[in-house]
């Protein structure tokens, strides 16, 4: 099972002293051109920017090069699907099926894109502690009860996880194996339901503890949200980037 | 199941993000403020049973259990996938922001539909036609995110049928063994809980 902290998160760089809502608004700036671009060099921009900027968060390498290989099984899954369904110039033939020029160039947009996006996530989003980005949704006008329900989520991932490990391990203590066979789907579909019993009455007693220390249905936010000129300048350079990648795509 | 950020189209990705904005409007306004640390404790639950790598043959599938969580969240289901795949996006860095919509809407609208329309099976008292609820629930909820991930990929454009195809095909298995899973926890939490089911579906 995956770790669910957020080694990401913590940081002095450049990136982190960023306010959250600017990175925020900043990340919207950037992945819509991403996201629309239908050119090669307007995505190769894209990725060049959102590289400096994951160099500027100065995250862990290793750590981000295991996702970035994670996110590209889905553009090697492109890579060898979609040139066999576009229409074009065949590269090579692979039974009836053609593998074209064209749809190998559409992979590669698609990649580019794809992995500037993932870079643009990785600087922006995962340099905000979880409770911060709470915070900084509910600023930036989200819904209340979303924000609620994302903060209160996060907060008992850790322990739900580590019941869940414990009913493991006792499942395990007991001789369980998981194989491919029914008693295992049943095995595990019991340990979730447990999982969820404990839950439902895990969440009746934190509700009734936050009813006794005088909770009325707001969540007062801790982190200290201040936008500076530094912000200012981010959100005027990630302008200045979309606008680029948009005149860059125009033109090619 | 999920499509990452930068291959869909704009008209896939507004009408992705139209429907899950509705979805999530109706799934807050339902949802009361004292339901919100109930909602949010078994949501973590969901988060973390998504992580569980149940053994297929001589490989692995995750379980995705959206069949289920339509079934004890109803309409919060919406909400909670929303919540699931920011905390997704901070914690591993899947998915992306322009994708958000379609992939909360991909995940949690079969879910409710099929938890609503499965609603008498599943809250039967008889151990069989909860099963049999649960199993359908279960394996038709992913069978048809699945669907809706291959519409999403072919609305963008025919170069992609081939990957859509690959990706209904894939899907198939994993239909069977979430509906296996769903039916037991279904038929288990009917037994040891059943107000887990019948809050959110009466």
């Amino acid at each position: 099972m995956p770790g669910l902290d957020t080694p990401l998160s913590q940081g002095r760089s450049l990136v982190h002293r960023l306010d959250p809502r600017a990175r925020l608004l900043g990340l919207v700036l950037f992945s819509l051109p991403v996201a629309l671009a239908g050119s090669l060099r307007a995505a190769l921009l894209g990725l060049v920017l959102a590289a400096l900027l994951l160099a500027l968060a100065r995250p862990p390498a290793g750590l981000v090069l295991r996702r970035l290989a994670a996110v590209n099984l889905f553009t090697a899954f492109l890579w060898v699907f979609v040139p066999l369904s576009a229409p074009g110039q065949a590269l090579f033939h692979l039974g009836p099926l053609a593998y074209t020029r064209e749809g190998a160039a559409l992979a590669l947009l698609l990649t580019l894109k794809t992995n500037a996006a993932f870079l643009a996530v990785t600087a922006l989003v995962a340099s905000i502690a979880p409770p911060e980005l709470g915070c900084a949704l509910q600023a930036l006008g989200l819904p209340e009860k979303l924000c609620h329900l994302l903060l209160m989520t996060h907060r008992y991932l850790f322990v739900i996880q580590r019941e869940y490990l414990r009913l493991l391990t006792s499942a395990r203590a007991r001789g369980f194996a998981p194989r491919t066979n029914g008693h295992t789907y049943r095995t595990y579909a019991w340990l979730l339901g447990m999982l969820l019993v404990k839950s439902w009455d895990r969440a009746e007693r934190v509700h009734q503890a936050m009813l006794c220390r005088g909770f009325k249905g707001k969540f007062y936010c801790l982190a200290d949200l201040r936008y500076q000129t530094a912000d200012a300048l981010f959100l005027g350079a990630a302008l200045l980037a979309s606008a680029a990648m948009i005149l860059v795509g125009r033109a090619a | 199941m999920h499509i990452s950020e930068g291959v869909l189209s704009a008209p896939v990705l507004l009408a992705g993000a139209a429907v899950a904005a509705a979805g999530v409007a109706i799934g807050l306004k339902r949802l009361q403020h004292e339901r919100i640390p109930q909602t949010a404790i078994l949501s973590s639950a969901f988060f973390v049973a998504s992580l569980i790598h149940v053994p297929v043959g001589f490989t692995s599938a995750h379980l995705i259990l959206n069949g289920l969580l339509g079934a004890v969240l109803g309409w919060a289901a919406f909400p909670a996938i929303l919540v699931a795949l920011l905390l997704q996006a901070v914690l591993f860095q899947f998915g992306g922001l322009t994708v958000l919509g379609v992939n909360t809407a991909t995940m949690a609208l079969p879910a409710v539909a099929c938890a609503w329309a499965l609603r008498p099976l599943l809250l039967s008292q008889r151990n069989g036609r909860a099963a049999l609820g649960g199993f359908l629930c279960g394996s038709l909820s992913v069978f048809l995110s699945g669907i809706l991930v291959a519409a999403a990929l072919i609305g963008t454009g025919e170069a992609f049928q081939q990957a859509a195809l690959a990706i209904f095909l894939a899907n198939l298995p994993v239909t069977v063994i979430e509906g296996l899973v769903t039916a037991a926890t279904v038929v288990f939490l009917q037994r040891v809980k059943p107000e887990i089911l019948s809050s959110a579906l009466t």
